[in-house]
């Protein structure tokens, strides 16, 4: 059994590694698309945020003071675990003090702050069984400039595939420069109300430049990247060519009745870190190979 | 585009001078507030008590920060990027006229209602790289103090010394323009060839 004070302890480490050094597509992106701009002001934008990625890693800080509120996805492989939410509440706690994270979680009509990340539902915990002879965690630290556009619609089912690249436009033009973009567009079609949130969310941890294996879903996830990339938002809303870093979808069969589609945003900094905790006690983190 | 390296407080003729786009740093003492501190800050006003901080002349951070608590009352910067601002946007036109701070410091931009307060009373709205957290605190030399605390970490009034903390670009000037209205029309303008190429309408 993977004892919890193990996983405490990774989950302080995952967070580490999240919040203060992006995943490798990320930042490949952002140089991509420095290089792609050609005006000095989307240009300043992005060598700024370079530059400030930059520090972050080098000093071991949180690269933006917005820490997110902490969202996990579990798989449950073949290993036995004891009270993982309890671990899992206790790593995000502690980390809150020896990382620093901002603390975030605020009861929702009080106000109130919680202090230490944690709460009702807080950490939000997500999981589902695995095959694997392992305990995978990922987290994603999700600010809340990015999440506040998010948009969810129960279309109908005859506004199809073109209701549903409307809503995707909608929802880009209504976001404008507030979500920090260039951003990454998670859609999740089909499904009910909160199967197509959910799956949106879960979109947003495909790596940049993994597409959908339905070739059919790839192909729409390129024809609105390309598209939308045109829009001329740009890096922080001040104009430019990149308004994307990257666009996926996940999609649920739904009710014969029912077209829901959800949009979740993650703003530049698409942090998350992903920890393998093996049951002879290794531990891998396969979205930072040489650590935090 | 010029640059400006400015000293707070600042005064109104200093800030009608700035043009849309130009680059500022600024230096000495300026404050953060977001949604709670700008509410508390009006109804502090509305009763007829003093702020902690006088905002004459001032810069207003749209931040909330991490700051580490090394005890006896001091406070380290550890990342201090904006947030978004349009969510101060039914609050800031009141909050100008109220306490006359000279300019805004955020991301995203702010509405038209703000822009015309701005050009009314002599104020600017500064844009700072969102999500560029440690740049921005390398700016800050001191934290001098804090007001609210009780609101929670993000949402207190932090005092801040700023040593040439930027680089901002000045995105509603004094004079009732808007960088990021200018970037909304251009959308409009996209709009077309893109529904076009989407298959729409």
């Amino acid at each position: 059994m993977i004892p919890d004070s193990q996983i405490e302890d990774v989950v302080v480490q995952m967070l580490r590694n999240a919040v203060t050094k992006l995943p490798h597509d990320v930042e490949d992106a952002l140089v991509r698309a420095h290089a792609t701009e050609t005006d000095e002001v989307p240009r300043t934008q992005l060598k700024t945020i370079l530059d400030n990625i930059a520090m972050a890693e080098d000093a071991v800080t949180p690269i933006c003071q917005d820490t997110g509120v902490q969202i996990f996805f579990v798989k449950q492989g073949a290993v036995g675990t004891g009270d993982l939410v309890e671990a899992i509440g206790r790593g995000v706690a502690r980390a809150t003090g020896e990382v620093p994270l901002r603390p975030n979680t605020v009861h929702p009509m009080t106000r109130a702050n919680h202090k230490d990340n944690r709460g009702v539902r807080m950490p939000y915990i997500n999981i589902e069984p695995s095959a694997e002879p392992y305990l995978e965690l990922t987290v994603m630290p999700k600010g809340a400039g990015s999440e506040n556009m998010s948009q969810m619609a129960m279309l109908t089912p005859s506004q199809g595939i073109k209701g549903i690249k409307q809503f995707a436009l909608d929802t880009l033009v209504r976001a404008g420069g507030k979500p920090c973009p260039p951003i990454i567009i998670g859609m999740g079609i089909g499904g009910s109300a909160d199967i197509s949130i959910h799956i949106a969310k879960e979109a947003l941890l495909r790596p940049l430049g993994e597409h959908h294996p339905d070739p059919d879903i790839a192909a729409l996830e390129k024809e609105l990247y390309e598209a939308l990339n045109e829009i001329g938002i740009g890096p922080m809303g001040l104009g430019g060519k990149t308004t994307l870093l990257g666009l996926a979808i996940e999609y649920a069969h739904c009710h014969t009745a029912s077209l829901p589609v959800a949009i979740n945003i993650q703003c530049w900094a698409a942090r998350r870190c992903t920890a393998r905790i093996h049951p002879d006690g290794r531990v891998e983190y396969p979205t930072h190979p040489g650590g935090a | 585009m010029a640059e400006h390296h400015l000293t707070l407080p600042l005064d109104e003729a200093t800030v009608r001078g700035l043009g849309l786009g130009d680059t500022v740093y600024i230096n000495g003492t300026f404050v953060t507030a977001r949604d709670e501190a700008h509410i508390h800050a009006l109804e502090k006003a509305e009763k007829g008590e003093p702020l902690p901080f006088d905002l004459d002349g001032a810069a207003v951070f749209h931040c909330g920060p991490i700051m580490r608590d090394l005890g006896d009352g001091r406070w380290e910067i550890v990342a201090a990027g904006p947030t978004t601002s349009s969510r101060m946007n039914n609050l800031e036109p009141q909050f100008l006229r109220t306490f006359n701070a000279r300019a805004i410091i955020g991301k995203g931009g702010m509405s038209r209602p703000t822009v015309d307060t701005m050009q009314e009373v002599g104020a600017v709205y500064l844009a700072i790289t969102g999500g560029a957290a440690v740049v921005a605190a390398r700016g800050v030399s001191e934290v001098k103090g804090v007001h609210w605390l009780e609101m929670g970490m993000p949402e207190a009034m932090w005092v801040l010394e700023g040593d040439d903390f930027g680089p901002m670009t000045v995105a509603i000037d004094a004079h009732g323009n808007s960088l990021f209205e200018a970037i909304d029309a251009d959308v409009e303008r996209n709009l077309p060839s893109i529904k076009q190429k989407l298959g729409l309408d």
